[in-house]
């Protein structure tokens, strides 16, 4: 399953960015071979519609599941049509918040944060 | 005769000067530009006799139609149309009303439709016209567009800008014939006039200063002005009487003549500044 985890840097070991739309990188994940690829989020430092950018990408990746801090009301929109599952991770690895996931140890988000949150880096 | 009142920073007095301008110089037309926060109305006390509602053209994709291709999300420059298996979604408020997701499509499956974002308010005899753009919009452009339809050629136009120097005040600002640029002798008013007066420059549209909350201690923006041979063309003081007249919704001009007097002096400046 091909699941995607918001990240601060560009390896296993970064942190998971709280935002979900303007996050800085996305780490695409395949849960069986627990093999990572990381792609830049063209979308991070865009005017507006980051949420909607970033939520298709997800569609067009064929992702299943989503690990974020947060996620605002578009990209909710868009990943909620899209069936697409979001879970609560926290501030450790990448890699630790995907052990998390796969021992369902995270939390499922249904909630969004309002509009524009990430853009102060997502701190509340 | 066509005069834009701006000013970089906010809060500077735009809404006074042009208020004040407006009471001062007989018949006219003052337009609230100003369309996130009009307040002109306050000093002008207008009886509002037509409310135009104000549209802009969103897409709506037909089911019927559509393929599910994605072209017309690709082709959308401002991330507002996700194509979400096979289905598209449309998030009206990023929409930007350019049309590019029109030609896009293959299929002829989008078309548009209007979504109301705010209106412009007219009074009886077409002396004071204002916009309001909807709480939570963010595009001011259509209504400013909408509010320059309507500009009047038989008496002298005055239109109260919105602050900053972006998009809204070029769009208020173009097609004028002169501009008074406000600012107050602060570091942040001498900044952003500097803006305004590089913007405007750009524009190649004559123009001078207003110098509100004038102090004799601060003379920062006179000595900007007299670098660059730009026009002082009225100072108002720094002054708790002006200022608490304000407050109550009272423009110097109302009750006293002499600052009638300087106002009308201003219009005959713009008027001369404008045939240069």
């Amino acid at each position: 399953m091909k699941v995607c985890l918001s990240s601060n840097g560009n390896s296993s070991d970064s942190i998971m960015d709280p935002r979900f739309g303007r996050a800085a990188y996305f780490a695409i994940a395949d849960t069986d071979t627990m093999m990572f690829e990381i792609i830049e989020n063209s979308a991070a430092a865009s005017g507006g519609g980051a949420g909607i950018t970033s939520a298709q990408l997800m569609i067009d990746r064929g992702v299943k599941a989503v690990i974020t801090g947060n996620v605002g009301p578009n990209a909710m929109n868009v990943l909620k049509a899209a069936e697409i599952d979001i879970y609560r991770g926290s501030a450790v690895s990448i890699k630790e918040n995907l052990d998390n996931f796969n021992k369902r140890m995270l939390e499922k988000i249904d909630a969004t944060v309002p509009e524009h949150h990430g853009m102060q880096g997502g701190q509340k | 005769m066509k005069i834009a009142v701006l000013s970089g920073k906010g809060g500077t007095g735009k809404t006074t000067v042009s208020a004040s301008l407006a009471l001062s110089i007989g018949k006219c037309q003052y337009v609230d530009c100003d369309v996130e926060e009009p307040n002109g109305w306050v000093f002008l006390r207008p009886e509002i006799k037509n409310t135009i509602p104000v549209n802009v053209l969103v897409p709506e994709a037909d089911a019927l139609k559509c393929n599910g291709c994605g072209d017309c999300g690709k082709a959308c420059q401002f991330h507002a149309i996700a194509v979400v298996k096979g289905k598209v979604l449309v998030f009206p408020e990023i929409c930007h009303h350019c049309g590019a997701c029109l030609i896009a499509c293959p299929q002829e499956a989008i078309r548009e439709v209007n979504r109301e974002t705010g209106v412009i308010e007219i009074n009886e005899d077409n002396t004071f016209l204002q916009g309001r753009l909807n709480i939570g919009e963010p595009i001011s452009i259509p209504i400013i567009r909408e509010l320059k339809k309507r500009l009047r050629n038989d008496v002298p136009v005055i239109l109260d800008c919105s602050p900053g120097a972006s998009c809204t005040v070029v769009q208020s600002v173009g097609g004028c014939d002169y501009c008074i640029l406000v600012t107050e002798p602060t570091p942040f008013g001498l900044h952003d006039l500097k803006i305004a007066v590089q913007l405007i420059k750009n524009m190649e549209i004559p123009f001078g200063v207003v110098v509100n909350k004038a102090s004799q201690d601060n003379q920062s923006v006179q000595e900007f002005c007299k670098q660059n041979q730009i026009e002082i063309l009225l100072e108002i003081p720094y002054s708790q009487e002006i200022a608490q007249a304000y407050s109550k919704g009272i423009l110097p001009v109302e009750h006293n003549g002499d600052w009638k007097s300087k106002f009308e002096e201003l219009y005959q400046k713009v008027e001369r500044g404008a045939r240069k």
